[in-house]
């Protein structure tokens, strides 16, 4: 067992892990953040995505022990529980989701893309979102969503 | 899901690096970015008894401009890469190629030096680094060695990093003024290439004056195109292009899998070929 | 962010949906985020072998590693190994193998389960799997469909003597028919396997509650009043004390419409072990362990007069079954059997079905169902029809297709198609499309020998919804019915519950259920809850798929809404000290026409049916009112959909580079809602044109049971489509809707298939197979010049 010490969407915890334990099971079987899914074994369907350290990763691909020192966001943490962020609000006015398994790695994945590029392109938006695998929307909206949600952060900025 | 138990020695150092190797023997397991190594864990395809975890260990990250060439630590992210105003400029080709590698989650993790020692045969930088002859700096118990990528690619999952060794540094020459293209080519944005080529191409006088060409999934390693490269020199129309890189197919045996069989992998090779070289070189 | 919809307004409307706020803030509760008290993991032994014997299986060492309760093989489990059941024996004399939750003494695909362990953990469980010891003999694979039924093949299951599951035959007539035809074309299609690949993956939980022989099961399913019913049947567990609960479901495409051995064993494990028992699935294991869909051989024949009239239809399909039969695995290619002559007026159709085994993952409902088999069949030969007679394809369908003012339309394979208007959708579809420019520009780019040719392909398809009337499922010996049951209760605080059958699983229950019951009961949509999916809650319904949970359901919820203001109108008249007839009813208030000042709002007649102080004589307290509705007929959604396909003769790789669509799912509850579930299916659809198809080597390996092989598609992969819709209102329920959640994966194949065809037919070529991949297309044309 290895003890590590991370803040996940603002609390610290110190715990004690195996080294095999991956960081969405450390997430969700340890410290119950189950907002954070498991679609896949192959680190294709993104549904696990969450940010560590301000950058998107794929938390089925990094061991727990890994993330010792790191602060994580998950879904959860995105917003306070009854805010929104704007990411949130666009997805649910562009109709973004369906079954909403998907939904916690494409809200991520996009924060984390409009960080990097504020104003991106069809393409762009499309290209940034490869990682994260949608079956019900064929991602018409969730591409909606992320230009909305483009507008909303430019217009809160000014 | 669940990888089988290993133990996990984090590395602050090379050398720390080394001694937990050493110490670890046979079953012990390097791990940069891990996004190649964890993925096998999680299958249970691999049951290391020690994960020596080289992820944070500082002199095995950057990009340092040293003049001739550009040296990237190993343990830079493919996402450090893409981006480094220098390799964009210097380097386009191994900037274009990154950036098409996996997806932004995974290239915000995966590293440069891990994705070159893995040497999965699709993958995408590797042709680019045979292609550029870049310089291979390996470290081991005996201090340190530099290795030409034409010796580093020794077949599929296989370079010339020994099991006891660890890469440190990749340093491509530095390109200044080539045109640089990765034409990938794949069933769906989540799939491996069914083939990549690497071009960079330096024009004079509106022709072609220097070639480097690099083919990934033709074989067991990646593959120069040395026939291409030296029929392109005086291009200056499709044509000509498109007629050297006939050559593409040339010693090639490549391998026939669900998305090509021998003969598409080898029309692919010359196709895609002319392509990357006409994107290169401003030709079209 | 709350949406304030005025009442009484609510249908019709693209309000946002009530279940965003808890699943974009990972508020949700997916089956595998239950975690009870003494819980014990399921991990499952699969067979790594299609056929063979299992010739010794000890489950001893697993029961030595730690934290291990038990584990069973066949042998441990005894009578708990309960058989999977099928509830749709098509032909009276189906074969229907025994399909036991863990295999007795044989193993018959790639993924079977052959034993399980249990432990306190899910790490335990795994590492305890590795600790059984197995051998197998292995047998001769089954696997490709022709070959095994030859005389000789290996038999999937000896003891049946066959593998044949079924020849069903329907029609007859073509062959004296065809002689009247100027033209007859034949084609072979082949409609190839398919995985529904969900995003959540399954899971279930089962606990015993007390010590009674009370079972609660959660599971991530579309069905679970269904679920209760036949896991009761088969596991012996009474079925009042079965309650099944399917939470937030991610997903099911006809892929969770089912009853799964995995089920059967967590609720008799629960039971046996006294605690809860919890298994979810590892998405390597669903690839093979979820049924998969299609994978049928079409040999499709068509017949014409020269003019193009067309003549008849013959249909001769063979439709893999997999190893087992399970829920409707072999109705599946019935449902597609009534659609082949889709929208066109023909005097003759001859439809044959056999039914085969191999040594695969059993086949089931995806997507549609048998209907994208069927439209993709037809649509795929009208345009082969229309190059043999050299006419415009959009022509030969105008020529062929039921007129708008033709309807009602009995179809020659027996239908009564009640609406439509196939002018009407194509008309607006042709106009988002630019048809007339694209086929300029198609033109200019075949003169000029462009690398990259272009092609358009056209699909207009119509399909069935909310299988019903139940009789009619009789008929076809269906062993279910097609109603569908909502109650309505106003609580004595005026909030509303509308509890219904439907169980849905990503379509937006919550939201368009209360717009339609808020249309009636003039109730803020905010004011109304959605009780769904709990046999607890909701004990009455036949759940989710086959697009029938608006075409079905939804009347029940508008018929409930009724009967309820009618009781509301004479309590509220009791206490105006009005007659009922003088009562109407505005926004939930009952006034008194012509004098409003006299009311009574709904809130406040509740609480009066609850304290039932001063209520009517004859009537009973408490406010709610239900309704159990057995529709007339089923829906005929319909559409035209456009692709305008661009192909890289150099390299084969294939690009949408428009997609246009335009559907009449009638009349629309939310429209929003609508164009996702076009999207979606749309996708789908164009995944199975593109991308994806599962196979299998000779030895019944799968080649491509993943998410990195099994390739479905990203972001970069699709393009924006362009959606349309036009409303001619169902008369087979009184809402006027049709369906819509299969409508987009049914048109949007044959109209991508079409396109590249359409694309390099001058190159002599007249079919692509699925997936079209780069090699597939470049192969067909090398092979198509090469014959030149």
């Amino acid at each position: 067992m290895q003890h590590i010490k991370v803040t996940v969407d603002g609390t610290t915890y110190q715990k004690e892990v195996e080294p095999r334990t991956l960081l969405v099971h450390f997430l969700r079987e340890d410290l119950g953040r189950v907002g954070t899914v498991v679609g896949c074994d192959t680190s294709n369907c993104g549904a696990c995505t969450v940010l560590v350290d301000g950058v998107s990763l794929k938390s089925c691909s990094m061991l727990a022990v890994q993330a010792d020192g790191s602060e994580i966001t998950t879904i959860q943490g995105v917003s306070d529980g009854n805010d929104w962020h704007p990411v949130q609000s666009a997805f649910k006015e562009c109709h973004g989701l369906q079954c909403g398994y998907c939904t916690p790695g494409m809200v991520i994945s996009s924060i984390d893309l409009l960080n990097e590029n504020p104003n991106p392109t069809e393409a762009e938006i499309r290209e940034g979102l490869e990682g994260n695998l949608c079956r019900c929307t064929g991602y018409h909206n969730i591409v909606k969503s992320v230009q909305r949600a483009a507008e909303l952060m430019e217009g809160a900025k000014s | 899901m669940i990888p089988v138990a290993f133990d996990y020695k984090k590395a602050s150092s090379v050398e720390d690096a080394l001694a937990a190797l050493a110490e670890g023997g046979e079953d012990a397991k390097l791990m940069g970015g891990g996004q190649s190594l964890v993925p096998v864990l999680r299958l249970r395809l691999n049951a290391p008894s020690v994960v020596v975890d080289c992820s944070s260990i500082p002199e095995l990250k950057g990009i340092k401009d040293e003049g001739g060439k550009i040296v990237i630590g190993a343990g830079t992210t493919h996402h450090a890469v893409m981006n480094d105003p220098a390799v964009k400029s210097s380097l386009k080709v191994l900037a274009d190629a990154t950036a098409s590698v996996a997806d932004p989650q995974i290239r915000h993790r995966g590293t440069l030096g891990g994705a070159l020692a893995h040497s999965d045969p699709r993958a995408d930088q590797p042709p680019v680094a045979l292609a550029l002859d870049a310089e291979f700096t390996i470290a081991g118990a005996t201090g340190q060695r530099c290795v030409a990528a034409a010796d580093f690619f020794q077949g599929p999952f296989e370079t010339a990093v020994g099991p006891d060794e660890i890469l440190v540094s990749i340093a491509f020459p530095k390109l200044d003024g080539w045109g640089g293209h990765y034409e990938k080519f794949n069933r769906a944005a989540q799939a491996w290439s069914i083939i990549g080529v690497a071009a960079a191409v330096r024009m004079e006088g509106g022709k072609i004056a220097e070639a480097r060409i690099g083919l990934t999934n033709v074989g067991g390693t990646p593959h120069r195109a040395s026939a291409v490269e030296q029929a392109l020199v005086g291009a200056s129309s499709i044509a000509e292009v498109e007629a050297a890189s006939m050559y593409a197919s040339d010693n090639l045996s490549p391998f026939a899998d669900e998305d090509a069989d021998v003969d598409y992998r080898l029309h692919l090779a010359r196709v895609l070929t002319a392509r990357s070289v006409a994107k290169a070189a401003g030709i079209s | 962010m709350t949406d304030v919809v005025d009442a009484g307004t609510a249908l019709g409307r693209p309000i946002k949906r009530k279940e965003d706020a808890r699943l974009l803030h990972g508020q949700t509760n997916w089956t595998d985020n239950i975690q009870l008290p003494g819980t014990v993991h399921m991990a499952i032994l699969r067979s790594p072998l299609a056929h063979a014997k299992i010739t010794h299986l000890d489950v001893s060492g697993a029961l030595a590693m730690p934290n291990v309760v038990a584990a069973f093989g066949a042998a441990e489990l005894g009578e708990l190994n309960s058989s999977v059941p099928c509830v749709w024996p098509v032909t009276d004399d189906m074969v229907a193998p025994d399909f036991p939750a863990l295999a007795k003494d044989t193993v018959h695909h790639v993924g079977d389960c052959v034993a399980v362990v249990l432990a306190t953990d899910a790490v335990s469980a795994a590492d305890a799997l590795e600790a059984m010891s197995v051998d197998y003999e292995p047998l001769q694979a089954v696997v490709n469909m022709e070959s095994a039924i030859s005389p000789g093949s290996t038999l999937v299951h000896e003891d049946k003597g066959t593998n044949t599951c079924y020849v069903y035959n329907l029609g007859g007539g073509y062959d004296e028919k065809v002689k009247e035809a100027d033209v007859v074309i034949k084609r072979r299609f082949i409609n190839q396997r398919l995985i529904p690949a969900f995003m959540e993956p399954r899971s279930v939980v089962a606990a015993p509650m007390g010590m009674s022989d009370e079972i609660t099961m959660w599971t991530s399913t579309q069905i679970p009043h269904i679920l209760r019913l036949l896991i009761a049947l088969v596991t012996g567990i009474p079925e009042n004390n079965l309650r099944v609960i399917a939470p937030d479901v991610g997903g099911g495409f006809g892929g969770k419409l089912q009853i799964y051995r995995e089920e059967i064993l967590v609720a008799q494990l629960a039971r046996k072990l006294g605690r809860p028992v919890k298994w979810t699935e590892t998405r390597s294991e669903d690839m093979v362990a979820t049924h998969h869909g299609r994978d049928q051989i079409q040999d499709i024949e068509i017949a014409a007069k020269s003019d193009g009239t067309l003549v008849g239809l013959k249909v001769d399909l063979k439709a893999n079954m997999g190893a087992y039969l399970q829920i409707i695995t072999p109705g599946i290619p019935l449902l597609g059997m009534f659609m082949y002559p889709g929208i066109y007026k023909m005097d003759a159709y001859d439809f044959q079905c056999t039914g085969v085994f191999t040594n695969t993952t059993p086949t089931d409902a995806y997507r549609g169902a048998g209907r994208p088999e069927s439209t993709y069949a037809i649509e795929r030969i009208m345009d082969e029809l229309a190059a043999e007679l050299g006419m415009e394809p959009m022509e030969l369908r105008r020529k062929n297709w039921i007129k708008h003012e033709e309807f009602p339309y009995t179809t020659i394979a027996g239908l009564t198609y009640d609406t439509g208007n196939y002018e009407l959708a194509t008309a607006r579809a042709l106009e988002l499309f630019d048809y007339e420019g694209l086929r300029a520009e198609q033109k200019s780019r075949r003169d000029s020998g462009d690398r990259v040719q272009l092609g358009i392909g056209i699909s207009t398809f119509t399909e069935m919804c909310g299988l019903a009337p139940s009789r009619t499922l009789g008929a076809l010996k269906y062993v279910a019915g097609g109603w569908e049951h909502c109650t309505v209760r106003v609580l004595p605080t005026g909030k509303v519950e509308v509890i219904t059958g439907t169980s849905p699983h990503g379509q937006g229950h919550e939201t368009a259920w209360s717009q339609i019951a808020s249309s009636i009961l003039g109730v803020p949509v905010e004011d109304i809850e959605v009780v769904h999916s709990d046999t607890g809650r909701a004990p009455y319904g036949m759940d989710t798929y086959g697009s029938r949970s608006l075409a079905v359901g939804g009347q029940a919820i508008k018929e409930a809404s009724e009967r309820l203001v009618e009781k509301a109108r004479v309590i509220a008249a009791h206490q105006i000290e009005c007659s009922p007839e003088d009562l109407e009813y505005v926004d939930g208030v009952f006034q008194v026409k012509g004098d409003p000042e006299k009311s009574q709002p709904l809130g406040a007649v509740a609480f009066e049916a609850f304290t039932a102080h001063n209520l009517p004589d004859g009537v009973e307290p408490t406010l709610s009112a239900e309704a159990t509705i057995d529709p007339q007929d089923f829906s005929y959604p319909h559409g035209t959909h456009l692709a305008a396909m661009e192909v890289d003769t150099e390299t084969g790789k294939v690009t949408v580079r428009k997609y246009v669509c335009v559907d009449d799912v009638g009349v629309q509850v939310n429209p929003m809602i609508v164009e996702g579930q076009v999207h979606g299916g749309v996708a789908q659809g164009i995944a199975q044109a593109l991308y994806e198809g599962a196979n299998y080597d000779e030895d019944g390996q799968p080649q491509n049971a993943n998410l990195s092989t099994y390739l479905i598609p990203s972001a970069p992969d699709l393009p924006s489509f362009i959606t349309d819709t036009t409303c001619t209102p169902s008369t087979t329920n009184p809402l006027g809707t049709k369906g819509v959640g299969e409508a987009g994966a049914i048109a949007s194949t044959p109209a991508i298939i079409n396109g590249i065809v359409d694309a390099i037919r001058h190159l002599g070529v007249n079919d692509v197979l699925m997936p079209a991949t780069p090699m597939t297309v470049w192969k067909t044309i090398q092979a198509a010049q090469g014959g030149k």
